[in-house]
């Protein structure tokens, strides 16, 4: 690790205002990924602003038709609020123990790794994202491979997911790191149905013309012989294009079988 | 430099580190608590996992200073030789060590496994919470009979 400042703050206005004055600073929130990625010198921020003194960017509180989830929640505490069953498995099965008592829900989505699982549930619930400044929807929120909508300094603070009827994450984890080869999140809400894939493409999207086949016929054969496009999608070691385009399909079916 | 106040095994430490010192290393190069071991260093092998504040955590991929105020459990804070904790003394008698170098973190990962568990987990759900830690000996077994066998004598304490 390359040497940095390190600052712990109480408010999110003192964090904001501290990473104006620093030549480049970043926030640390649970460090899964920051750490790692220090210890590899593939950053070099001169400093380093720890969030976890602010207090209210913890917990999970229910709110008329929607929970919210603050920032610095780390997975294992959503595996653990049952309000939303499809949303507590998703985070029981990032990581592993270790990791899920440490990384937070907003340092993932901040981070908006290609692979990470919450991308896909707050795309596929609709959530809302409240960072410091101003409320972002979740179809706005995840823009690229790691972008996202945030601006330079912005914090996110919450985030909140409103009740579905049924949803349901399905994920083929890469053994190793149990990051999503693919990952599915199935959900009927109250604005109809959304699937959102994580993990296959650069970025979370919603697969449009699974949602309509799943729209006309909620069951598993409805997706029987759909294909999306996979043109763009991720091709590494660990599954081809053509093979992540399969996943897509194959989870779909089996999170449609577990709620229909 | 960072100022940090820290319980470690019930002994409070007040000492100025450097930023970026990890926990790992506060704890094994300024404590000379050498019992936490560090396997892979890039937060996979689990070798590493204390208990900061009740729960188990990968000390190498922490800052020092994520853990100021905080209180820290390593494997050298469980028993002594004399006096094992059930889950060392389950270890021991279930031959669920061959070098012995993920042991503590083994140990405390599956101590937080057992303590969070409403009810008995299963050797499923013992080798799933066992995700974050790497054994290269003993294939898992003797390690999964362990913690199956701490587990019931911790649940009936």
């Amino acid at each position: 690790m390359y040497s940095f400042n390190y600052h712990c703050v109480s408010s999110t206005a003192e964090a904001s205002e501290l990473f104006d004055s620093c030549e480049s600073a970043v926030y640390l929130s649970g460090g899964m990924t920051l750490i790692p990625t220090l210890k590899q010198r593939l950053d070099y921020p001169t400093d380093v602003i720890d969030l976890r003194a602010i207090n209210d960017l913890q917990g999970i509180n229910k709110e008329n038709g929607s929970i919210r989830v603050g920032s610095r929640t780390c997975h294992a505490d959503v595996a653990r609020h049952h309000h939303i069953q499809a949303l507590a498995d998703l985070a029981a099965g990032i990581g592993d123990l270790q990791v899920r008592n440490c990384g937070t829900i907003g340092g993932s989505i901040a981070n908006n790794d290609p692979a990470a699982d919450y991308p896909a549930a707050l795309l596929g619930l609709g959530a809302t994202v409240h960072t410091n400044n101003r409320d972002i929807g979740a179809d706005d929120f995840f823009v690229d491979l790691f972008e996202t909508a945030l601006e330079m300094g912005e914090i996110v603070t919450a985030v909140s997911f409103p009740t579905p009827r049924r949803a349901a994450y399905l994920k083929f984890p890469n053994p190793a790191s149990r990051y999503a080869i693919v990952g599915v999140f199935v959900a009927e809400t109250e604005a109809g149905i959304r699937v959102a894939v994580t993990g296959a493409g650069p970025c979370v999207f919603r697969a449009t013309t699974i949602e309509e086949a799943l729209h006309r016929d909620f069951r598993p054969t409805a997706v029987e012989g759909l294909s999306v496009d996979h043109s763009n999608f991720n091709s590494d070691i660990h599954a081809s294009q053509e093979f992540r385009g399969h996943l897509v399909t194959e989870m779909t079916k089996r999170a449609v079988a577990e709620i229909s | 430099m960072v100022d940090i106040t820290i319980t470690v095994n019930g002994a409070s430490h007040s000492l100025s580190v450097p930023d970026n010192t990890l926990l790992s290393d506060l704890l094994r190069e300024n404590l000379r608590l050498t019992g936490t071991h560090i396997g892979c260093d890039t937060s996979q092998c689990g070798s590493c996992t204390v208990e900061l504040n009740g729960r188990a955590v990968k000390a190498c991929t922490l800052l020092a200073a994520q853990a100021n105020n905080g209180s820290v459990t390593t494997i050298e804070g469980l028993g002594t030789p004399d006096d094992l904790h059930p889950m060392q003394a389950a270890f021991r008698d279930n031959h669920a060590l061959q070098c012995g170098f993920c042991t503590p973190g083994m140990i405390m990962t599956a101590i937080e496994m057992i303590n969070d568990a409403t009810e008995p987990l299963s050797a499923d759900q013992i080798r799933a919470g066992l995700e974050g830690n790497y054994c290269r000996c003993t294939g898992y077994q003797n390690i999964v009979k362990a913690v199956l066998a701490a587990q019931t004598q911790l649940r009936s304490a």
